[in-house]
């Protein structure tokens, strides 16, 4: 499946580490278990006897759910810690439940923390691979993975591409995390998004053009990626309100116009239909948010097919 | 009878435009004589400071000491012991501990304790406001007589101008230097670094340059009003370093401190979430750091401070974001500015001025000076000692540092409290 053996790292934090050789050696492994997941019988023995830890210290049904999926038809065995119900509620620090975890041994920890850094905290301090599933603003490579398999399997290669992202740059860890993704797999990114919503220095780190307004974004876009606006969070400080948001940066099919006819259309989800894009765009069949959805299990899969200290490695995949 | 004698080290007292090989004839806690080729008459305990630079006991000026309340952090008797380690013979400490130094008795108190402490001199400031809530003005007089040197919020800015004008009228009038943490609370609110590229890729709440700008404009503009002077503390951006600068050649009372970390390290320091980075003005960029070497170089900033602020584990081994802000200084304060005596010109007579002479004229104590007559307050300084810096090793209770491990040439070696040895490098012999 891998023509070169390359060295991965012992932790997923975010995609800055990786190679577009790595990367695109993931997205392979993530075609190949794709497959596994139109079988009949869509388990692998790959994991057999390993623990995976997740531990979701934020609240995030789908990509819990995705990863439990990944993780079981790979045969391994899960243990979900939640941050309610756990000793996370009686004030147990970060670092008594890196101690703990440790105690238990797993193979691999995924871990969703609202604070940015915490999954390389844990890494520092566990003998096991620990997979970012997100913290706070900074990173969620396996959101980027998926979005990258996506668009690779629907593209015939991903440089050169022009990917627009509109949204709330600066607090999104999905765009940050594609962006670096992107950039290493040579496609072209613009963001747009009110000047409230981005960040500094976005052209220098991650080589986007930045706009405030989506139109020259989507101008001739090949992909468009969509973020989730916080609305109960940023309504009324970062932009007025819903409406005016939806009515300045939505998808519409006015707007999707400006990009190439055959643009995809992605969003992290749950979308606020009416707000990010109207049910029009949401449901036409350039959209891939449900083909996401599925890519996510696969992408989630070789991550910890690869990540996961496993004997079949080093002979290539055998599925 | 305390009678002493260092001998043939390089005295450097820019008071008195001395920097030459003398010998420093210490005789009852007092500086009897500094002149080259002292004999007194009698047989007084010698010093050898061949190749040592023997110089006026150097001053912090910003230092947190955590007692009351924080004990566990510092104390007095740890802060006091690593200050002499470090080379300092007197230190500021401010009034952000708990309860906060508002009133009279907490300060005298205190002063009391240090009395008997085996370190540096003890001095305090004293809350500017009550509670240092920014609203009402604390008693200054009853403050000054019970031994405040300074008034401070810091920790925090008076915001409302209003209070921060009667604060600044009043402080004149108590004869007590006003000391401000210049940051604009609500544009810095939630910040964890400063807002650049290093906040965007680590996806953390930056706090922009401007924070500081605004505060100092703020600040400057109320010097302007009342004609009474300000001194800015911790000062961390190149656009603050222009406004002092404009603000003194307009002739207006305003006087600066920056600390040692603001001219080695910037936001990169942070890395991959290091909270040992993590300080409150946030390490800024390059350019910054620049402004700030040249601020020192053309006298806009006087005063070098080490912002000494020690956290436990507790604080630190935390998620990046719940982190507090601060390092511990007072061990790598000294070594650090000797660094940059080599690496920009920064003569050692201006290490003596940013360091003792300017805090001392600035507070009002003595010292500051090798003159004559005055406290025996002297810093041995070899400056060709190399060292591996161990917080572990140090005085501090704390070991919040983002320079654990590195490699330093020059230190203290000897560290005289009136007259007293109250440190010596182990290594010095006798
Ligand atoms: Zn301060």
């Amino acid at each position: 499946m891998y023509s070169e053996n390359l060295a991965w790292p012992k932790d997923l934090i975010d995609l800055d580490g990786l190679s577009a050789a790595h990367l695109n050696a993931i997205l392979d492994a993530a075609d190949a278990f794709r497959e596994v997941s139109e079988r009949e019988i869509k388990k692998v023995p790959t994991l057999r006897g390993k623990l995976v830890v997740l531990f979701f210290h934020e609240n995030s049904t789908r990509t819990r759910l995705s990863f439990e999926i990944a993780a079981k038809r790979l045969s391994a065995d899960t243990l979900a810690i939640a941050s309610s119900g756990s000793s996370m509620a009686k004030g147990e620090t970060l670092l008594d439940t890196a101690k703990n975890i440790e105690a238990m041994a797993p193979d691999a920890l995924v871990i969703r923390h609202a604070a940015a850094g915490a999954p390389s905290f844990l890494a520092k301090r566990l003998r096991c691979p620990v997979l970012n599933a997100g913290d706070g603003a900074h990173a969620h490579p396996t959101q980027a993975l998926l979005d990258l398999l996506t668009i690779r399997r629907h593209k015939a290669q991903i440089a050169g591409l022009k990917v627009a992202i509109i949204g709330d740059i600066a607090h999104s860890r999905v765009a940050r995390s594609n962006m670096i993704g992107l950039k290493t797999l040579g496609a072209k990114i613009a963001v747009a998004g009110p000047p409230s919503m981005m960040a500094r220095g976005l052209a220098e780190e991650y080589g986007a053009a930045v706009f405030h307004r989506p139109e020259p974004a989507l101008e001739g876009a090949d992909v468009v990626i969509m973020l989730r606006i916080q609305l109960e969070r940023q309504s009324g400080q970062l932009f007025p309100g819903a409406r005016e948001y939806a009515r300045v940066y939505g998808l519409n099919k006015t707007r999707l116009a400006l990009a190439k006819p055959e643009a995809l259309i992605l969003h992290p989800g749950p979308v606020n239909q009416g707000v990010e894009m109207t049910p029009e765009v949401y449901q036409c069949p350039q959209s891939l948010i449900l083909e996401q959805v599925t890519n996510g299990v696969a992408a989630r899969m070789a991550l910890l097919y690869l990540l996961v200290d496993n004997p079949e490695k080093p002979k290539g995949l055998s599925l | 009878m305390n009678n002493c004698l260092i001998k043939g080290g390089r005295v450097i007292d820019p008071a008195r435009n001395l920097d030459e090989v003398a010998d420093v004839w210490i005789l009852d806690g007092r500086i009897k004589a500094v002149e080259p080729n002292l004999s007194p008459p009698s047989d007084p305990f010698l010093i050898e400071a061949h190749n040592q630079w023997v110089c006026p006991g150097l001053i912090d000026i910003h230092v947190h000491l955590r007692e009351p309340g924080q004990e566990y952090k510092e104390d007095l008797e740890s802060g006091l012991t690593a200050a002499v380690a470090g080379g300092f013979t007197a230190v500021l400490a401010m009034p952000n501990t708990s309860p906060p130094l508002d009133q009279a008795p907490l300060i005298a108190g205190l002063r009391a304790k240090a009395q008997s402490l085996p370190g540096a001199r003890l001095y305090l400031a004293a809350a500017m406001t009550r509670g240092r809530l920014g609203q009402e003005l604390t008693e200054y007089q009853d403050l000054r007589l019970a031994g405040a040197k300074a008034v401070t919020d810091d920790g925090s800015w008076v915001s409302d101008s209003q209070v921060m004008r009667r604060v600044l009228d009043y402080a004149k009038v108590c004869s007590l230097p006003a000391l401000s943490h210049a940051q604009d609370p609500l544009l810095s609110k939630g910040g964890a670094i400063y807002e650049g590229r290093m906040s965007t890729r680590l996806g953390l709440p930056g706090i922009p340059a401007q924070a500081e700008e605004i505060a100092v404009f703020r600040d400057i503009a109320l010097v302007e009003l009342t004609g009474n002077p300000v001194h800015i503390c911790h000062l961390s951006t190149a656009k603050a370093v222009n406004l002092i600068r404009a603000a003194k050649a307009k002739g207006l009372p305003v006087t600066a401190e920056t600390a040692p970390h603001y001219l080695f390290l910037t936001d990169e320091a942070v890395g991959d979430y290091d909270s040992r980075a993590k300080m409150n003005p946030p390490l800024g960029t390059i350019e910054d750091q620049k402004a700030l070497r040249e601020g020192l170089l053309d006298g806009t900033i006087t005063i070098i401070a080490s912002d000494h602020a020690p956290h436990s584990s507790l604080e630190k081994e935390v998620e990046f974001i719940e982190a507090a802000f601060g390092i511990i200084g007072l061990e790598t304060s000294l070594p650090l500015i000797l660094e940059l005596t080599r690496e920009i010109n920064l003569t050692p007579s201006l290490l003596v001025e940013l360091m003792s002479r300017n805090p001392a004229k600035l507070l009002g104590l003595p010292g500051g000076t090798l003159t004559p007559g005055g406290p025996a307050d002297i810093t041995v300084i070899d400056p060709e000692l190399e060292f591996v810096y161990e917080a572990a090793k140090g005085y501090s209770k704390s070991r919040n540092t983002p320079f654990e491990g590195r490699k330093f040439k020059g230190r203290a070696v000897l560290t005289l409290v009136e007259g007293e040895i109250r440190y010596r490098y182990p290594t010095l012999a006798s």
